[in-house]
């Protein structure tokens, strides 16, 4: 379908139906806002999946459900896989008119849930993956993951006087992705909810697999604010850590260009996962973001 | 009017499979079992099976998807061996405490190190807790029945429980014989179509797989317990409907075999079933009092069979393809665990045999019986024995 096709969801006509209530999440959290927007734009016809992590944990505790459309948890690795069976038993029943989403947090995508993922999307399942990336193991702890930034403070990446932190940058997901010529992928923020939105809308009308890789806040994990948690998921991608992206028929495109950036600091700063850091540690962060948006500027759009 | 194929095991599987109407098959390929799913796709791709076949990328997803397709209300097959049984054995238990009642086919295989891909069923023994019912079968007929059986017994509404159809590999997966073929009239009047109302629908929407704190849990447990005890039932029954339709009995839990006045009784598990048959008939002929018990199903376990028999012979022996290391074998602690129900138990000895495709002979299985006749002269013969070893040992 063209993408001027489908019809915009705004806040002015998005339904007043919840899909994901009296869950036990933290105040603030944004994995919780990803996964309730999302399912505002998907509707009832939805099977959701979810694998070990913080939405499932949160959201199925015998016997207070929070899902009103059908749900499920996945083993930690078996989400895509879990997905693409209840996509194919369905079709093979003859049902109609349906969709299945994953909900699946950094680590369950990025590192356990990569194979199943890469499988999937490998068979062209008709089902829609949204990863919701709040940069650690946040359900057992707060442990480092393979989206977990440079310099961030975790219970297995402590900040001493010896290492600051995590030593590795953030895998490429979006990227590794798009290297499979996946239907529809995209990047989004919950600091961004019209253009995540937008995004799931459009995934919503993708046949084949996509995949939306939301920047999630975790107060909890972060250690900020619950007041400031949508503003920070902003300053991510104004800060140029994090961008706005889509890929589809063979293209990227950045949605957001900013000229200039927020400081990084300010962004770093307001986080005590990232208090420890150095002015050469902010350096190094600096340098990355700057070689990573001189290379989307010159290869997307 | 059926008719007779000349097959291997792994094919029965697949024919078997076919006949059962499965919606969807999700496997990953793994000597021995590979000829099963090559065969499932060479019929999805001719139409002569209607069904989707999920190319998944490692065992573990072929579970996973089989417990998607499960819990829309649908039929999953899958098949695997060895290494693949073991990696997906995260998603056994899931499955199980699901009840989600997918069917699938477990060529035995050795397990690494060192490898092997030659047959014995320490894959499926380490797997008995894992909550599936587990039936071991001795040809390639029994096979094929048995994949139709299994979709029936685990359907039942009380019972709702996976089911692993285990089968010696190569002994049986790769050798032939004439195989009878029921008609697909036939097996559609006797296994309908899948109904269940542990799955989500949009009519009845649920969250399924959830979480239980510490006050609940242990009520599924027993309820999951039930089910599996609840399935004996069904086994005997699916076991006698399937014979007055398709003239087979199986027997249910177990086989017997001239077991009537026997003193001396050898349980077996699986192809090596048909070689101590041999035996038995020989010694009988020497006018020795012996028998033999096929152990069909190892979960659930047929306590009840096992004491029945046992409370009528001085020895038993068990020869299984498996051990527990640091213990003995598996099949022979439970085996045990039954007999110490009786307050004058047979002697056991405990026969260990065939692992990694070792041979096991005519007069393997003889010297067993012998063996087991010297202890119940008085003679002493050690409780676990290794088999047709090819070096001595210090012991
Ligand atoms: C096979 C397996 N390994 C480890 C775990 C433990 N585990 C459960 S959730 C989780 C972390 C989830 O992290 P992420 O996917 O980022 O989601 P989040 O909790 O942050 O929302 C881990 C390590 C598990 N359940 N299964
Ligand atoms: S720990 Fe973080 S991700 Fe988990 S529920 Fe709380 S805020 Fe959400
Ligand atoms: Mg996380």
């Amino acid at each position: 379908m063209n993408n001027t096709d489908i019809k915009r969801i705004t806040p002015k006509n998005i339904t007043d139906k919840e899909f994901f209530y009296g869950h036990k999440a933290c105040a603030g959290c944004g994995g919780s806002l990803a996964v309730r927007l999302a399912l505002k734009v998907l509707g009832e016809r939805t099977f959701a999946v979810l694998p070990a992590g913080c939405m499932s944990a949160v959201g199925f505790i015998y016997p207070q459900m929070a899902f009103v459309n059908n749900a499920i948890i996945s083993t930690f690795p078996g989400a895509a896989s879990m997905a693409s069976g209840i996509s194919v038993g369905a079709r093979a029943l003859g049902l109609k008119d349906y969709k299945t989403v994953v909900f699946a947090g950094d680590g369950g995508t990025a590192d356990i849930g990569i194979q199943a993922l890469s499988g999937a999307i490998d068979r062209n399942e008709d089902i829609i993956y949204v990863c919701y990336d709040n940069e650690a193991y946040m359900n057992t702890g707060i442990q480092k993951s393979g989206l977990t930034p440079y310099g961030t403070k975790t219970t297995t990446t402590p900040a001493g006087k010896n290492i600051h932190g995590a030593q590795t940058f953030k895998k490429n997901l979006f990227e590794i992705m798009a290297a499979h010529e996946i239907a529809y992928a995209a990047t989004a923020s919950v600091g961004y909810p019209q253009d995540y939105i937008d995004k799931i809308n459009k995934a919503k009308h993708t046949k084949g697999t996509s995949f939306i890789h939301v920047y999630a806040t975790c107060p909890t994990g972060w250690g900020i604010p619950t007041e400031i948690a949508i503003q920070i998921a902003k300053e991510a991608v104004d800060s140029g850590l994090f961008y706005l992206a889509e890929y589809q028929n063979r293209n990227f495109k950045l949605n957001k260009n900013p000229k200039s950036f927020f400081p990084v600091k300010d962004y770093l700063l307001k986080q005590s996962r990232f208090k420890h850091l150095t002015d050469n540690d902010i350096k190094i962060i600096e340098q990355q973001r700057d070689e990573k948006w001189e290379y989307m500027r010159k290869h997307w759009n | 009017m059926s008719k007779k194929l000349f097959i291997s095991g792994d094919e029965a599987v697949a024919i078997g499979t076919k006949l059962s109407r499965p919606n969807v098959i999700s496997a990953y390929p793994i000597t021995p079992q590979t000829v099963t799913v090559e065969r499932l796709s060479e019929m999805v791709e001719s139409g002569e099976l209607k069904a989707e076949y999920m190319h998944v990328e490692s065992e573990h997803s072929a579970m996973s998807a089989a417990m998607g397709v499960s819990a829309v209300g649908a039929r999953a097959f899958t098949a695997t061996s060895s290494q693949g049984l073991l990696y997906m054995a995260e998603g056994l238990h899931y499955a199980s405490g699901g009840r989600y009642p997918i069917v699938m086919m477990n060529a035995n295989r050795s397990l690494a190190l060192p490898w092997s891909i030659y047959g014995d069923q320490r894959d499926s023994l380490s797997l008995l807790d894992s909550g599936w019912i587990q039936v071991y079968v001795e040809d390639a007929q029994e096979a094929l029945d048995m994949i139709i059986q299994a979709y029936k017994i685990a359907e039942n509404k009380d019972v709702l429980t996976p089911f692993m159809v285990n089968l010696d590999g190569f002994v049986l997966t790769h050798t032939y014989e004439l195989v009878e073929i029921p008609e697909q009239e036939k097996v559609d009047k006797f296994l309908p179509p899948f109904q269940t109302p542990n799955k989500m629908s949009f009519e009845e929407p649920k969250n399924m797989a959830f979480s239980t704190t510490p006050a609940d849990n242990l009520e599924y447990k027993y309820q999951q317990n039930r089910a599996m005890l609840n399935s004996i039932d069904v086994i005997n029954d699916v076991d006698k409907e399937f014979g007055d339709k398709f003239d087979r009995y199986y027997g249910g839990m177990v086989q017997e075999y001239r077991c009537d006045d026997a003193d001396v009784v050898i349980f077996t598990l699986g192809s090596i079933t048909g070689t101590v048959r041999m035996i038995v008939d020989k010694l009988r002929d020497e006018g020795k009092k012996v028998g033999l018990l096929k152990i069909r199903y190892m979960r659930p376990f047929p306590e009840k069979e096992i004491i029945k028999l046992a409370g009528k012979v001085k020895a038993i022996g068990v020869v299984e393809k498996d051990i527990s290391f640091g213990y003995e074998g598996t099949v022979y602690t439970n085996v045990n665990s039954a007999l110490s129900k009786l307050d004058n138990a047979p002697l056991s000895l405990d026969f260990l045999c065939g692992m990694g495709g070792r041979d096991v002979s005519k007069s393997d299985i003889y010297n067993m019986f012998i063996s087991l006749f010297k202890a119940v002269n008085g003679e002493k013969q050690k409780r676990v024995q290794f088999i047709n070893m090819g070096v001595e040992t210090d012991e």
